[in-house]
């Protein structure tokens, strides 16, 4: 096995390790703190993948900014205690065959896809913040400003909701 | 087996590069700020341990190790024991990217990471994490108020320190620190604290809350919130926090005067290496002095002056210095 | 440029090691007294009133939610303020409508009162 074989393994265990946590906890908060493992695993798979700013910018947004933002969340309900709260519903039978289901077919897509790497001599697409900031600015640029219309949009929504008590 | 050797050099830097913050950063910073706090109140700080006090710190560390290991029983053992590791751990993290001087074959990095500049503001963010943990891990009101207001504090400080990064950024046109240093030298180019003054203002300002230093270190006064996020770590954690808050400070030096002060460059009469140390320890002069000289800000104002004076300006600035490299065509 | 990586990947390893050092060292050789009082929570000498976590004030989470929008604007400037000398002047323009877009909710969330303490 390859050295990067080994690496992609060790971060597919913790990746999925951590989702397990995440899912079976019963404490709300030990679920949000295994969050920062789960995404830095996902970190080190887009550095197997040769896209180095993008694992710059998921540790920034996403380990940062968004597990901040979903413990601050937490700890404005009753979820801050860390008391358990019920795993389970009536429901369960119903959720397994839906995501039996779904496993199902994400691994018949899968395997039926060609995974097989391109011709000899072909390069994977540059990924340095240099060759994206070209590609945002020059052919998507529309995709580009209609982002900030949407985050524009998010706030100015995400403050209507929140301050409607007053 | 090359990578074999490249494994023992990368762990042989590591330890260096560790101990190298330990002793400076902790143990030769506290000892720092005890003796300058002195100086500038006419007393003479630590002078029995060692030569002048030197050992100082040293022996507080001792101490600490053989201090009882106290875990209170209503704190949440896991996240109580994860975030003292997080909290160093990030503040340490930082130093890969940070260039020490050059040497015969190239600077004297760690690594010269490709994102070097977003590298640092993504290990500055997580310290935020580790500091939320151990605000609430430690089931105490008023670790879990300081933990809740100093991430608040740390999260709203990282905008305008962004902004600034990507504004030096845009004059070296890349993301790499080395790459900034040299765009400071040469014959037309100058240090970027010149070219930048109010980027070196604000990253100055947000370099400062960030590691929860006054004048916005109402999170963990002893007036305000007995210690803050901490206050239920006792002996060696604490310490190890203190080796957090204390490497980050020294972090946030080092990269001020790597994207302003010119890094390691300077007259050949001096070795690089020295010419850093002594830009970096005139920046943590005047983080020292800072905190002798003002009275600390309410959390409201400290966060009303982010949002509407840091971020406005900063922004301005960004958009300024644009308009100048781009249209101008500096 | 995995190399690089691989260096860090090192570096945090080795140094979670060396931070956890020092807690196994006291583990090893601090003394142990049990007596419950010493385990209770801190508050000031008296024993402690309710649980420590209450219901908190929703400025938190605004001001998380705030900050989150600005990082993502933030990680936009990143690779524009890498190739934006190349691109001429109208990288600037275009970078310039992003960001007074974005100004404009910051100026809605002043308005609105999410920035503020109360």
């Amino acid at each position: 096995m390859s050295g990067e074989a080994v690496v992609f393994y060790l971060l597919a265990a913790v990746t999925l390790g951590s989702g397990a946590v995440i899912v079976t906890s019963g404490n709300i908060v030990h679920a949000a703190a295994a969050l920062v493992p789960a995404l830095l695993g996902v970190t080190g798979l887009y550095i197997l993948l040769n896209a180095e700013f993008v694992a710059g910018i998921q540790v920034l947004i996403y380990a940062g900014a968004i597990t901040v933002l979903i413990l601050f969340a937490i700890m404005l309900t009753e979820g801050g205690t860390g008391l358990g709260g019920r795993q389970r519903n009536e429901q369960t039978a119903v959720g397994a065959a839906v995501a039996a289901a779904m496993a199902a077919l994400l691994i018949a897509v899968a395997v039926r896809t060609n995974w097989a790497p391109p011709a000899a001599g072909a390069t994977l697409p540059s990924y340095t913040p240099g060759a994206i900031g070209q590609s945002f600015l020059g052919r998507n640029i529309l995709v580009f400003e209609g982002t900030s219309i949407v985050l524009l949009v998010s706030l100015m929504g995400a403050i209507m909701i929140a301050r409607r008590e007053d | 087996m090359s990578w074999g050797w490249e494994v023992l050099r990368a762990a042989a830097g590591t330890v260096i590069i560790f101990s190298g913050v330990a002793l400076v950063a902790a143990m030769f910073g506290v000892l720092l700020e005890r003796k300058i706090s002195a100086w500038m109140q006419s007393r003479l700080g630590p002078k029995h341990v060692g030569p002048q006090g030197l050992l100082q710190t040293l022996a507080d560390t001792i101490k600490l190790l053989q201090k009882e290991n106290i875990v209170p029983t209503r704190a949440d053992r896991t996240i109580f024991a994860s975030a003292v590791i997080v909290v160093p751990l990030a503040a340490l993290l930082d130093y890969v990217v940070i260039p020490f001087g050059t040497t015969r074959s190239g600077p004297l990095i760690f690594r010269d990471l490709n994102i070097g500049v977003l590298y640092f503001a993504a290990t500055s963010s997580l310290v935020v994490i580790g500091i939320l943990m151990a605000g609430w891990g430690s089931n105490n009101k008023y670790a879990l108020l300081g933990g809740l207001r100093s991430a608040a504090q740390m999260v709203t400080y990282e905008i305008p320190m962004g902004v600034v990064l990507v504004t030096v950024a845009l004059l070296a046109g890349s993301l790499s620190t080395v790459t900034i240093v040299n765009g400071q030298s040469g014959p037309h180019h100058l240090w970027y604290v010149l070219e930048q003054p109010v980027a070196f203002v604000i990253f100055l300002i947000a370099a400062t809350a960030e590691v929860n230093r006054v004048p916005f270190d109402l999170v963990e006064a002893e007036s305000e919130l007995v210690a803050g996020y901490f206050s239920e770590y006792s002996g060696m954690r604490f310490a190890l926090f203190q080796l957090g808050e204390y490497g980050e400070m020294f972090a946030m030096a080092a990269m001020a005067v790597t994207l302003f002060l010119g890094g390691w460059l300077g007259l050949p009469f001096l070795p690089p290496v020295l010419w850093f140390v002594i830009k970096l320890y005139a920046v943590i002069f005047v983080f020292m002095w800072v905190r002798w000289t003002y009275p600390r800000f309410r959390i409201d104002q400290m966060l009303s002056f982010s949002w509407k004076v840091l971020i406005p300006v900063s922004v301005l600035n960004l958009v300024v210095t644009a308009f100048f490299v781009i249209v101008v065509r500096r | 440029m995995l190399l690089d990586w691989g260096y860090v990947a090192i570096f945090a390893l080795i140094g979670a090691g060396m931070v956890a050092l020092p807690l196994l060292i006291i583990w090893l050789i601090s003394p142990r007294s049990n007596y419950p009082q010493k385990f209770e929570t801190y508050e000031s000498g008296v024993p402690t009133i309710g649980q420590a976590w209450s219901q908190f004030h929703v400025r938190y989470y605004l001001f998380s939610l705030v900050f989150v929008v600005f990082d993502v604007e933030i990680i936009y400037l990143y690779p524009w303020a890498v190739v934006a000398r190349h691109l001429g002047a109208l990288a600037f323009w275009e970078m310039l409508v992003f960001l007074v877009i974005l100004v404009l909710g910051l100026a809605y969330a002043w308005r609105r009162g999410a920035l503020e303490w109360t």
